[in-house]
């Protein structure tokens, strides 16, 4: 018995896989929360949080996972609140500045873009807790997508203005999207077992998604020999600190205080 | 002869001679206003749910898919320009409305409703 009280076998890969995913969501959810009152307009705010919504709810199924899996007996909150920096297993994409309102639907394209086919992947992982958390966000993600997609066609293909920024924007974000497809030996081992969703597959359809978005956006796809990396070992960017703090100080400040 | 809008959702309000937004004046052009229907499930009516702003269309039904329906209110969404609905004078109420009230007769309420008739 693990100490959640469940009958959960301890297993260190899935739970580190799980803590991935988890974080990838939760830290773009929390990004995507600076956009509160902040959009362009009130229906965006709606929109951007929305998504945000959606990934925070993914990432507390997942975090939980990860702490079961784990089997040390800590929950989501654990995980969300009392880790620091290099402790956090997100990818540089995740955690990136939000920059202008055309380089955080630029960024959510990109990540989107991977999320579809990713958790289309997980959806048939063998662990049957990923598994069920990727049917949920798929449909969610190919929601997100088409909102990433609407308002990067619209300012790509809008004034000279908006396709300068939103053009500026995907360039500032590309780099960090080759991270996104490394393979490492947790990888390989997850993979082999079908936990893990195969990165060399979830490419080509990220590919000729983005190239296609882009495409009817007019914008260039992005020429960079520049691969950043470091999220999945806890090297994370400048400002991740920021966004740590700022998620975490409240449940620091007065811990176990609930609503 | 004042033009009238239903912009809003709040019945007819003028278009013209009342200042809108005064003393909150937008510092760059606010994006076109879209009325909202709801259909809340098979068999119903699209009901007005209420309105918002965006840019295009295309935008305009998905905001209202996350402004209106998110608590699953709805099966189908129809968005319309503010712009283009067509809305009846305050002005003329006597004339439109009035008439009607003094004819209960037109109200079904002569029948007798036979037994163990339900969803009427």
């Amino acid at each position: 018995m693990s100490p959640g009280g469940t009958d959960t076998a301890v297993d260190l890969d899935a739970s580190a896989y799980a803590l991935r995913l988890g974080d990838d969501a939760l830290v773009l959810g929390q990004r995507l929360c600076e956009w509160a009152a902040r959009s362009p307009e009130l229906e965006e705010d709606v929109a951007l949080l929305n998504i945000a919504l959606d990934l925070l709810g993914a990432a507390r199924l997942l975090l939980s996972r990860a702490g079961e899996l784990e089997g040390a007996g800590r929950d989501e909150d654990d995980l969300a609140f009392l880790r620091n920096e290099p402790e956090f297993r997100c990818g540089l994409l995740f955690e990136a500045a939000n920059g202008d309102f055309g380089q955080t639907l630029a960024r959510q394209l990109l990540v989107s873009a991977y999320q579809v086919p990713l958790w289309h992947a997980l959806g048939s992982s063998t662990d049957e807790v990923i598994a069920g958390v990727a049917g949920k966000a798929v449909k969610e993600a190919v929601y997100h997508l088409d909102h990433a997609r609407s308002w990067v066609v619209r300012l790509g293909d809008g004034t000279d203005e908006s396709h300068r920024r939103v053009q500026a924007g995907l360039e500032e974000v590309w780099p960090y999207t080759s991270e996104l497809f490394e393979r490492d030996a947790l990888l390989d081992r997850l993979v082999a077992r079908g936990v893990a969703a195969d990165p060399d597959l979830l490419l080509p359809v990220w590919e000729a998604t983005v190239g296609e978005v882009l495409a009817e956006a007019t914008l260039e796809v992005p020429q960079t020999t520049w691969r950043p990396t470091g999220g999945r070992s806890g090297r994370h960017l400048t400002g991740f600190g920021y966004l740590l703090a700022e998620m975490q100080h409240l449940h620091r400040s007065h811990p176990g205080a609930t609503w | 002869m004042t033009s009238f809008s239903a912009a809003g959702g709040h019945g007819a309000i003028p278009t013209d001679g009342v200042p809108a937004d005064e003393g909150n004046v937008p510092t760059r052009p606010q994006s076109p206003l879209w009325e909202v229907f709801v259909r809340s499930r098979r068999g119903l009516s699209h009901t007005h749910a209420g309105s918002l702003r965006a840019p295009d269309a295309h935008m305009a039904l998905r905001h209202a898919r996350d402004l209106y329906t998110r608590r699953q209110e709805g099966v189908s969404i129809w968005v319309v320009p503010a712009s283009v609905i067509v809305a009846s004078s305050p002005d003329e109420k006597d004339s439109f409305f009035d008439p009607a009230g003094d004819k209960p007769y037109r109200h079904p309420t002569f029948y007798d409703v036979p037994e163990g008739l339900t969803h009427l």
